[in-house]
């Protein structure tokens, strides 16, 4: 029942797809959260990016052409080998990313992102006219998560706290579900419309 | 004095990592209720995967272990004092074994206190009873569910309801809906009827420990959470807000006396991850229950 993407995604796969719609995601993507969207949109897309963060600007461009970024402050280990593991790795509310959200979108060129709670119309907007979804992750499924989380590739700006850095890591069918589509469709704004009607209908209004 | 830390901390790690087998049944209902392939039913088939592995490795059902919420019943003549210590050294040592993550940060700052522990942090809630042995209840309660909850002063300019079990159930279904499934849905309701502001909460937090399937012990309310159940579930909000047949599990009312002049209806929400133990130290033996 559930579709199969792979980063980078295509345009055409992601206007293929619609709310409520599930995906399970592979490929490399990257964590990020408050601290992740405000520097993104203060140093690369408002700033100029100065010639100490070039480096990450250009990996940042690369992977998330096409690319995902997940709402999430994991839970990471180093193991004895010095490799890093994810031990929990569930969605953080996406909401509070909405001042952003639709900047990323356009300027990295990102097809997807995923998170908890859904998010507002800036970002629905920048769904529809750049051609990306948003992924709502099982809240709370931490454990299961992380097992999904085949490889950590590398972290960037772990000076933020391992919460609020980059995690760029490699995933294999993560389980999400399209609740914003590329065709200016939020689940969020259905159910929520739907069963206020049903609410008004016990409460003989 | 009996010492208790080690046992609080094999209750820690039991609420954290195994969920209590009445809410894994209630979970593995609702999938069964849902429409094949739907994203209702995907996203059970995720919880109950994750409940499986979570008691399979021993980590965390949840990152966000939430707060460490304890109710602690003594004998006569035991110190609170000293079990409050031992609680906090528990919550310690837990957390240092990561079946907790650090989640106690200082409320203007920010600052994170690395262990657990701070101001008022975990809630410990004592009582000294009748019997001989010891019984610990501990809550584990997520921040994101611990924001959907809600209080009503009944009436009031922004919510018109009449004081009496119409009224409640009025709040109930307004809070549920403005919930939708941003609380981690399917969910337990604990509402709080009567009380002052705090009492009323406290009430409602506490009905989360009662099993799933009990009964109440007043007729009208029994009858009232079993409508509230199912008009909440006629919502159509369902797991995670993506539509479907289960938005709660339960919901759970408890009354308390209150002033003429006031009449507070409280809601506490608690996600699908409904992390509650409950344990029993007598001369050594301990027992571990699932709910009380």
């Amino acid at each position: 029942m559930s579709t199969r993407l792979t980063v980078p995604i295509s345009e055409k796969d992601i206007r293929a797809l619609h709310i409520g719609d599930q995906v399970l995601l592979s490929g490399v993507i990257f964590t990020g959260r408050d601290a992740a969207h405000k520097y993104m949109v203060e140093t690369f897309i408002k700033g100029k990016c100065p010639s100490g963060e070039r480096v990450l600007y250009d990996v940042l461009k690369a992977g998330l052409r096409g690319g995902v970024i997940y709402h999430c402050g994991p839970v990471v280990r180093k193991r004895e080998d010095g490799e890093y593991q994810f031990v929990a790795a569930g969605p953080t509310t996406s909401i509070r990313e909405e001042p952003y959200q639709g900047a990323v979108i356009e300027h990295f060129g990102l097809r997807g992102v995923i998170g908890k709670g859904g998010m507002s119309e800036k970002t629905l907007a920048a769904c529809q006219k750049h051609g990306a979804v948003y992924l709502h992750a099982i809240g709370g499924a931490a454990t299961l998560i992380a097992e999904s989380v085949k490889q950590v590739v590398a972290v960037h700006k772990l000076d933020f706290g391992v919460p609020e850095a980059f995690w760029q890591i490699r995933v294999e069918d993560f389980p999400c579900v399209v609740t914003m589509d590329s065709h200016g469709q939020s689940l969020h704004e259905k159910i929520e419309a739907d069963s206020k009607r049903k609410l008004a209908a016990l409460l003989g209004q | 004095m009996p010492d208790i830390t080690e046992r609080v901390v094999e209750l820690i790690k039991s609420a954290s990592t195994d969920l209590s087998p009445d809410v894994e049944q209630a979970l593995l209902a609702a999938k069964t209720a849902e429409a094949a392939g739907s994203a209702a039913e995907g996203a059970l088939q995720t919880v109950l995967e994750n409940v499986r592995m979570s008691r399979t490795t021993g980590r965390p059902i949840c990152q966000d272990t939430g707060t460490p919420i304890f109710y602690v019943w003594n004998p006569e003549g035991v110190s609170q004092r000293e079990l409050l210590k031992q609680i906090r050294a528990a919550v310690r040592i837990a957390t240092e074994r990561a079946y907790l993550r650090p989640n106690a940060v200082a409320a203007l700052s920010g600052k994170n206190s690395g262990d657990n522990t701070g101001i008022d942090f975990p809630t410990v809630h004592f009582e000294e009873w009748g019997h001989d042995y010891i019984q610990v209840g501990l809550l584990l309660k997520g921040g994101g569910s611990e924001n959907c909850g809600a209080q009503y002063s009944i009436p009031s300019p922004e919510f018109e309801a009449s004081r009496d079990l119409k009224g409640v159930r009025k709040a109930v279904l307004d809070a549920a809906h403005k919930a939708q499934g941003f609380g981690c849905s399917p969910g337990v309701l604990g509402v709080g009827v009567g009380g002052d502001r705090v009492t009323s909460m406290l009430k409602a937090k506490e009905q989360l420990f009662r099993p799933l399937a009990d009964t109440n012990a007043s007729p009208e309310l029994d009858a009232l959470e079993k409508q509230l159940q199912r008009e909440i579930n006629e919502l159509g909000i369902g797991p995670m807000g993506f539509g479907g047949k289960t938005t709660v599990l339960g919901v759970k009312i408890g009354e308390l006396h209150r002033v003429p002049a006031s009449f507070f209806v409280s809601i506490a929400y608690m996600c699908w991850a409904d992390r509650r133990k409950v344990m029993t130290i007598k001369e050594g033996n301990v027992a571990l229950l699932a709910a009380r």
